[in-house]
C-alpha cells in the first residue's frame, strides 16, 4: 500500500475476566475514507472503539496513528492525536448554547469571554468549510436531535479531529435526517477527514461507506470494499450463518376489533399535549404498526393504553368493555386483568428489575395471579417452575432462573420480557421497540414469536422506530407525527412515502433538506 | 447497574468485616492520641460486653432495641425509603405500651398485657409514620425531611403529655406511675437463672424481637407485598409498569416501618423501666440506621449488627469506667466511626473487592 493509513490496529486483544471482548484484531483505515464497522451487539465494536478513544487499554497489540505507534492513555490523548468521537448518546449540556457546548472542556483560559469570541470565529469557518450550519447562540435543548448531533460533530472538528468515530449515529434520526448526515460525512471525507462509522444497520453501510469490516464474537472476521459486497453477505458474516432479512409470514386474516381507541388525548407532566385526538382500532389476528421518529407521542400512547399514564380524554374499547380513559383510574394491573399484555419500549427502565433474579422478573406484574401465589404468600416453587419452562421455550441463555437479569445480554433480557407477556396469552399485546439493542439471531426469534401470536388470533399493536421492522411485521401501518396519526398505509407502503409522513411532510410537498427547525 | 454478583460470603461477610476493621483502626488511633493503650481498650470493651453474664445481659438488652429500630429502617430501605424517624416513632410507640400497661397491669398477668402492648406500640409507631408517608406518597415531600421533623414534634408532644395528662399525681417527675406486675415483662435472669444475667434488664422482648426478624424475612422475601415493596424500591418505574401502586406501597411500607420502630418501646418501657419517662429512646432510633446499613437490610445481618452495637454500648460504658480518660463522648466517637465506615463509606472497599473477585464483568457486558 502506498499511502500511510490514518489508523492501523495490529493484534489488539482485550479481555474482561474470562470474556474476550476483542481477540487479535487487525484493522486498517485508509486516510480520507469512510470505513464502516458492523457486528451484532456484544461483537466487540464498542470495546474496540473505546480502546482507540482511550477509554480502555488493550491487553496486547499496537495502535498506529499516521504510521506511528502510539499509546493512547485517555480520551484527552486521543483528541490530541486528532481522534474525535460522536457518541450514541450525546454528551451535551442541554441548557448551554451551541457555542458554549463546543468550547466546553477546551476553554483557553479561566475567563470565558475571549475564548468564546475566538470559538465563534472558528465555528463560522467550520460551518462554511463543511456546510455544518447551526446557530451558535441557540440553546441545545431547543434543537432537534439531528442538529444536536451536528453540534457533536462540530465539537470534534473544533478540537481539530482528523479521524471521526461515529457510534450508531442514526439511531435517533429520521430517514431524511440520516440522509443529511451521510451527506455531511461525504463532505468531511472530501475535505480529507477519515470517518469510522459503527452501526448495525446494513443499509447505511451499503449507502455511505467505502469499505467495511465485520466483527463477530470479538474477532474481525472480514474486511470488504463496500462496492464488492452485499447486504446478504454482510449479514451472513455477522451471524456466521445466513439469515432472512424478511419475516416469513402468511397474509393476515383479521377478525373483529379487539381494541378500539377513540379521540385519545394525553398531556405530559410538562403540560404539553403529546397525544392529540388519536383514534384507531386493532383487530384480532393482525399486527398494527405505529411508525414514527421517537418522541412523537408513541411512547405516551403505549403508556396510556397500558395503564401507566393518565389520559386527559378518550375512550378505549377492549373485549367489549368501554373505558373512559379521561376519568378512569385503571392502572397497569387493571389493564392486565383485561387481558392486555405490554412489552415496554425500555426494558431496563420499565420491563425488568435488573437487580432481581430472572425468575422474579418472569412474573413481574403477574404476581397476584393465583398460579404463582396463595393468600399473602408467593408460590416460589411454581414461579421457578414457570421460569424454567419459559427459559426452555424461548431459549433464554444462560438457562439459570436464579441469575440477576442484569447479567443477561440484551437479546436474552428481551426474551425474558416477551416470554412473560406472551405466555399469559393476552388478547391484545402492546409491543414497544421489541428488538432495540437486540442481535440478529434474537430479532428473528422475536419476530416469529409475534407473528405466531398474531396467527393465534390475537391483536398486536407494534410501536417501533425501525421502519424496516414495521414494514416486515405490520399488516397495517399508522404513522405518528407530533402526537397525531398522520397517515395509514398498507404493509406494502413505499418506504420513501412513509419517510415523508414520519418527517411530518404532507404528501406532494418537497422535503426541506436543510432540516433546520429554528 | 449491578456489577455482577459477588459471592455471598464476600458481600455479607468480608466487606462488613473490612468496614468494621477500618472503623476500629481509626478509633484505635484516637485512643492513642488521648494517651491510652488501644489494645487494652479493646480488651476492656470486649470483656465488659461479653466477658461475664451481666455484661452479656446488658449487651443483649441494648441489642433488642437495635433489632427493632434496625428492622424498621431495613423494611423502608427495601422500598427505597429512608425512614430516619425511628427515634420519634419509637418514642410515640411508648404511648401504646403505656396505655396497655396502665389499663391492664392491675387486673391481668403480663402475658395478657403483652399482646395489647405489642399492638399498641406498633399502632402508635405506625400512626407517627403515617403523615410523613402520606405526604411522600401524594405530595412528594421527602420522608427524610418530614420524618426528622416528626422526631422533634414527637419529643415536644411527649414532654407535654408527661407533664400533664400522664404525670403521676403528686409527683414532680415527668413520668407515669410505675406499672404493677401485670405491666412488667419477666427478666431473663428470672427465667434462666443459670446464665447469671444478674441485674441486666434483658427481658422477654428479646424473643419478640427475634420473632419480628423472622416475620420481616417472610414479609420481604416470601409475600406478594414484600415483592411489591422490593420491586418499588429497586425500580419504581418498573413497579408502576407492573401495576404496583406507589401510593399504597409507600404508605404500607412506612406503616410497617413505623410499627417496628414503635415496638422498641416494649423492651424499654414494659421490659426495663416499667414506666413511661422522658427521652427513653436515647438515640436508639438513630443507631437503627447504622444497624440496618451494616446488616445489609437483612434480618440475620441486623441481629449481628445489633449485637455489635449492643457490645459497643455496654463495653463502652465499662471502658469509660476503667479508663477515665475515655469518656462517654469518646464512645460516641467510636460509634460514629463505625456508622461512618459501615454506612456512609459502605462502598469504599467495594470496588477494590469487586475487582478482586469479579474482574470487570460489568465492562465486558458493554462491549
Amino acid at each position: 500500500m502506498s499511502e500511510t493509513p490514518a489508523i492501523e490496529l495490529r493484534g489488539i486483544s482485550k479481555s474482561f475476566g474470562p470474556v474476550h471482548a476483542n481477540r487479535n484484531i487487525d484493522l486498517v483505515v485508509k486516510k480520507g475514507s469512510i470505513h464502516g464497522i458492523v457486528g451484532e451487539n456484544g461483537a466487540g465494536k464498542s470495546t474496540l472503539m473505546s480502546i482507540l478513544y482511550g477509554f480502555y487499554h488493550a491487553d496486547a497489540g499496537d495502535i498506529l496513528v499516521n504510521g506511528k505507534t502510539v499509546t493512547i492513555a485517555d480520551s484527552k490523548a486521543a483528541i490530541g492525536m486528532g481522534i474525535g468521537m460522536v457518541h450514541q448518546h450525546f454528551m451535551l449540556v442541554d441548557n448551554f448554547t451551541v457555542l458554549e457546548n463546543v468550547v466546553l472542556g477546551a476553554e483557553d483560559s479561566a475567563m470565558l469571554a475571549g475564548g468564546l469570541d475566538r470559538a465563534r470565529v472558528e465555528l463560522k469557518r467550520l460551518e462554511e468549510e463543511y456546510e455544518l450550519r447551526v446557530d451558535p447562540d441557540a440553546l441545545v435543548q431547543d434543537l432537534p436531535v439531528g442538529l444536536q448531533q451536528r453540534v457533536e460533530i462540530l465539537k470534534a472538528l473544533y478540537r481539530s479531529a482528523e479521524v471521526l468515530i461515529l457510534d450508531e449515529p442514526t439511531g435517533v434520526l429520521t430517514p431524511p435526517e440520516a440522509d443529511h448526515l451521510f451527506k455531511i460525512l461525504e463532505v468531511l471525507k472530501n475535505e480529507g477527514k477519515t470517518i469510522l462509522l459503527i452501526t448495525h444497520k446494513l443499509r447505511e453501510i451499503m449507502a455511505a461507506t467505502d469499505s467495511v469490516s465485520v466483527m463477530r464474537r470479538g474477532e474481525m472476521v472480514a474486511t470488504r470494499e463496500t462496492k464488492d459486497t452485499s447486504m446478504e453477505e454482510l449479514a451472513e458474516l455477522m451471524v456466521g450463518r445466513s439469515v432472512l432479512l424478511r419475516v416469513d409470514k402468511k397474509p393476515a386474516s383479521p377478525g373483529a376489533p379487539v381494541m378500539e381507541v377513540e379521540n385519545l388525548c394525553v398531556t405530559d407532566q410538562r403540560g404539553v399535549q403529546v397525544v392529540k385526538d388519536v383514534s384507531f382500532s386493532v383487530r384480532a389476528g393482525e399486527i398494527v404498526g405505529i411508525a414514527g421518529v421517537s418522541g412523537n407521542g408513541q411512547s405516551e400512547l403505549l403508556e396510556t393504553l397500558s395503564g401507566i399514564r393518565r389520559a386527559t380524554a378518550g375512550t378505549l374499547k377492549i373485549n367489549g368493555e368501554t373505558i373512559d380513559l379521561g376519568t378512569s383510574a385503571l392502572d397497569a394491573a387493571d389493564m392486565r386483568a383485561r387481558s392486555m399484555g405490554h412489552v415496554p419500549e425500555d426494558r431496563h427502565r420499565m420491563g425488568l428489575i435488573n437487580s432481581f433474579a430472572e425468575y422474579e422478573n418472569s412474573i413481574l406484574g403477574y404476581h397476584h395471579d393465583p398460579a404463582y401465589s396463595s393468600g399473602l404468600l408467593m408460590n416460589t416453587a411454581a414461579i421457578k417452575q414457570n421460569a424454567v419452562a419459559e427459559i426452555e421455550k424461548y431459549d433464554i441463555r444462560p438457562p439459570n432462573p436464579m441469575l440477576k437479569t442484569a447479567n443477561f445480554s440484551g437479546g436474552n433480557q428481551q426474551k425474558i420480557v416477551l416470554a412473560r407477556e406472551i405466555e399469559r396469552d393476552p388478547d391484545v399485546l402492546l409491543v414497544g421497540q421489541p428488538t432495540r439493542g437486540v442481535d440478529i439471531g434474537a430479532i428473528e426469534f422475536i419476530h416469529s414469536r409475534l407473528v405466531e401470536l398474531r396467527d393465534a388470533g390475537k391483536g398486536i399493536l407494534l410501536v417501533s422506530v425501525e421502519l424496516d421492522e414495521i414494514r416486515a411485521l405490520a399488516d397495517r401501518i399508522l404513522v405518528m407525527f407530533d402526537g397525531r396519526i398522520v397517515g395509514e398505509r398498507g404493509a406494502d407502503a413505499d418506504e420513501g412515502e412513509l419517510g415523508l409522513l414520519m418527517a411530518g411532510v404532507e404528501d406532494n410537498t418537497k422535503l426541506p433538506v436543510e432540516g433546520d427547525a429554528r | 447497574m449491578s456489577a455482577g454478583q459477588l459471592p455471598r460470603w464476600v458481600d455479607y461477610g468480608l466487606i462488613p468485616f473490612l468496614n468494621l476493621a477500618a472503623a476500629f483502626l481509626v478509633s484505635g488511633l484516637v485512643v492513642v492520641l488521648i494517651g491510652e493503650n488501644p489494645l487494652d481498650a479493646v480488651r476492656i470493651l470486649i470483656w465488659g460486653s461479653l466477658g461475664y453474664g451481666e455484661g452479656i445481659g446488658f449487651t443483649l438488652f441494648y441489642a433488642t432495641n437495635f433489632i427493632f429500630t434496625g428492622l424498621a429502617v431495613a423494611v423502608a430501605f427495601h422500598a427505597g425509603l429512608f425512614n430516619i424517624g425511628g427515634e420519634g416513632q419509637a418514642y410515640v410507640g411508648g404511648l401504646g405500651v403505656t396505655f396497655a400497661c396502665l389499663a391492664l397491669d392491675h387486673i391481668v398477668p403480663w402475658y395478657v398485657t403483652l399482646p395489647f402492648a405489642i399492638i399498641g406500640s406498633a399502632l402508635m409507631g405506625a400512626a407517627w409514620a403515617f403523615i410523613p408517608a402520606w405526604l411522600q406518597a401524594t405530595r412528594g415531600s421527602h420522608v427524610v425531611i418530614t420524618t426528622i421533623m416528626f422526631n422533634f414534634i414527637a419529643s415536644s408532644l411527649m414532654v407535654y403529655l408527661l407533664n400533664s395528662a400522664l404525670k403521676k399525681p403528686g409527683s414532680m417527675q415527668p413520668e407515669t406511675r410505675t406499672f404493677e406486675m401485670g405491666g412488667r415483662l419477666p427478666f431473663l435472669n428470672d427465667i434462666f437463672p443459670s446464665f447469671g444475667f444478674g441485674y441486666a434488664p434483658v427481658n422477654l422482648s428479646l424473643f419478640v424481637a427475634l420473632v419480628a426478624c423472622v416475620l420481616v424475612w417472610l414479609l420481604i422475601w416470601r409475600t406478594k407485598l414484600g415483592f411489591e415493596i422490593r420491586s418499588f424500591g429497586a425500580n419504581a418505574t418498573a413497579a408502576v409498569y407492573a401495576g404496583i401502586s406507589p401510593v399504597r406501597t409507600i404508605v404500607i411500607t412506612m406503616l410497617i416501618s413505623g410499627g417496628l420502630a414503635g415496638m422498641m418501646a416494649i423492651n424499654e418501657i414494659m421490659g426495663s423501666q416499667h414506666r413511661l419517662l422522658i427521652d427513653f429512646v436515647a438515640g436508639y432510633g438513630f443507631v437503627g440506621i447504622a444497624v440496618a446499613l451494616m446488616g445489609r437490610a437483612h434480618p440475620v445481618g441486623i441481629v449481628l449488627a445489633a449485637i455489635l452495637f449492643g457490645m459497643l454500648y455496654q463495653g463502652g460504658a465499662e471502658l469509660s469506667f476503667e479508663m477515665p480518660n475515655i469518656t462517654r463522648d469518646m464512645i460516641i466517637v467510636i460509634q460514629g466511626l463505625v456508622i461512618l465506615f459501615a454506612g456512609a463509606l459502605e462502598h469504599m472497599f467495594r470496588p477494590a473487592i469487586a475487582g478482586l473477585f469479579m474482574p470487570s464483568r460489568a465492562q465486558a457486558k458493554e462491549a
